[in-house]
């Protein structure tokens, strides 16, 4: 399978990139580690005229902290974010998730920029984004704007990205000592999407659980935010009857596509249980007990 | 659009010139313009590994890779395994343990543990799985690969001590 013809051009900076998105009016693609797109090209998903391969530009590449945030430029690799030792000190949960991710190969390649801009609710990192309040750099020939994560979704491929943007950067917390984070993704084997997935960020005073947020990964069209299991959680000393309670209140939010990996209430309740999990291990992790 | 690009890059150490259109796909351009037929198309989209090969010190599959997108690259197919001296340990390991049937897989596999005991010269049981998942055998049930690893392994760390 060999994908339709197009142009490629390969840009050495992001504003020479920027000028060619802005030139092609809607006709370009812009292509990362090309783990998503140029599959969906040998499908005829997708058929651009133009491919911007934006593998050569150093800016795009980099972990470092400023202040109390993790700046990732969009090109860095899954593989990268593995080996840093930055991310494994500073925000723990982004390896953890990654090490859920595809295969070595598909990690060398695939890139978080990529894994975000894509707007596969079946992907890892927008859950994750979500559930870390993360905040995205978009750029386009006009100028600069900075979205919340919680905002970027709006349908299946479908973001707040314009046609003529890139996403240059992409910024999570530092997790201050004691957070508590836990991701719970089941899959059939390695290397596939997630059945259902569930991410969890709290802290907590003394019993208190005094922040949560819970996301769900491949149960709607776009990383869903467990709202009403949050506000539940809030404030309260977390049992079991309120996990139960929590995990039947992100199973109302679900309404997964059925396919190959299972039927609708199949995957809505595998995403009770993967909330289950994940506020439980989130708990322990923050208690100092994992 | 169907305008050719020359491309340079090195394959197991010999610097290549190739002229090719964007949408070809470097395990084509391996196989049928370089005649380096090892690196196998097994499923085509990205599943099965067996056209795995080393890029720029990175185990990649060459089927979801431009060619376009090798300049400069460095690469090592399996052809570039073996020296002067005979088999390359991972070779020898696959050869000892038994860790081939028909040996469709074979060339990824063997690419991807030359690259994975790079990585993690010292690996348990465990690891070496995790570390082959992107390779799909359909014949040996993988016990033999994972023991043909780490035969490879142990020859490996002899030879550096
Ligand atoms: C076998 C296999 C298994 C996989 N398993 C998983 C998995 O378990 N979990 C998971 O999360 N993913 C999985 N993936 C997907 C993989 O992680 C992709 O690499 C990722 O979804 C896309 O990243 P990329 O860098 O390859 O982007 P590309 O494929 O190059 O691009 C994807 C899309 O995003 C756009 N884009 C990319 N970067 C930018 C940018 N900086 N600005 C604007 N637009 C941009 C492109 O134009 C394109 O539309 C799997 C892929 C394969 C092949
Ligand atoms: S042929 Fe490339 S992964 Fe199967
Ligand atoms: S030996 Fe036949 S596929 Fe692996």
């Amino acid at each position: 399978m060999i994908p339709p013809s197009f142009s490629y051009r390969a840009p050495a900076t992001v504003s020479e990139a920027l000028a060619l998105l802005n030139e092609s009016d809607g006709e370009a693609k812009v292509l990362a580690g090309g783990h998503s797109l140029l599959p969906m090209m040998k499908f005829r998903f997708a058929e651009p005229a133009l491919l911007i391969d934006i593998g050569r530009i150093p800016e795009l590449k980099g972990i470092r902290q400023v202040g109390n945030r993790i700046h990732i430029g969009a090109m860095t690799t899954e593989n990268e974010l593995l080996e840093s030792a930055l991310l494994k000190e500073k925000c723990p949960l982004l390896p953890e998730v990654v090490r859920w991710i595809a295969d070595p190969q598909v990690r060398n390649r695939g890139t978080i920029g990529g894994d975000i801009a894509h707007g596969d609710p079946a992907n890892d990192h927008p859950a994750t984004m979500r559930a870390l309040e993360a905040e995205f750099v978009l750029k386009s020939a006009d100028g600069e704007r900075v979205v919340a994560a919680d905002d970027f979704y709006l349908g299946t491929y479908y973001t707040l990205l314009e046609a003529n943007e890139l996403l240059t950067e992409i910024r999570v917390p530092v997790l201050p000592p004691g957070t508590g984070y836990a991701y719970k993704k089941l899959k059939r084997k390695t290397g596939d999407f997630a059945i259902a997935a569930a991410c969890v960020v709290l802290s907590l005073t003394g019993d208190k659980c005094e922040r949560i947020a819970i996301t769900l990964t491949n149960v709607g069209p776009t990383p869903l935010r467990a709202e009403t299991a949050e506000k539940l959680l809030t404030g309260k000393a977390i049992d079991d009857q309120l996990v139960e309670q929590a995990a039947q209140l992100a199973m109302e939010i679900c309404d997964p596509a059925e396919d190959l990996r299972g039927d609708k209430e199949y995957k809505i309740h595998m995403a009770g249980e993967m909330t289950r999990r994940a506020i439980r291990e989130a708990i322990d992790r923050a208690r100092g007990r994992k | 659009m169907n305008d050719k690009q020359e491309v340079t890059f090195t394959v197991n150490g010999e610097k290549v010139s190739v002229d090719v259109v964007p949408r070809e796909l470097l395990v084509h351009t391996l196989r049928e313009r370089l005649n380096l037929t090892g690196t196998h198309i097994g499923c085509d989209s990205s599943h099965c590994g067996a056209c795995t090969v080393d890029f720029n010190g990175r185990s990649v599959k060459a089927c979801t890779v431009l060619t376009v997108q090798a300049q400069d690259a460095h690469i090592v197919t399996v052809e570039g395994l073996a020296g002067p001296s005979g088999l390359h340990p991972v070779q020898e390991g696959f050869q000892q343990e038994h860790g081939l049937q028909c040996g469709f897989c074979t060339p990824g596999m063997l690419m991807r543990a030359y690259r994975f005991l790079q990585e993690n010269p010292n690996p348990t049981e465990d690891q070496v799985r995790t570390g082959m998942a992107g390779n799909l055998c359909r014949c040996t049930g993988y016990q033999n690969i994972v023991k043909a690893v780490q035969y490879a392994a142990n020859k490996l760390s002899a030879r550096s001590v």
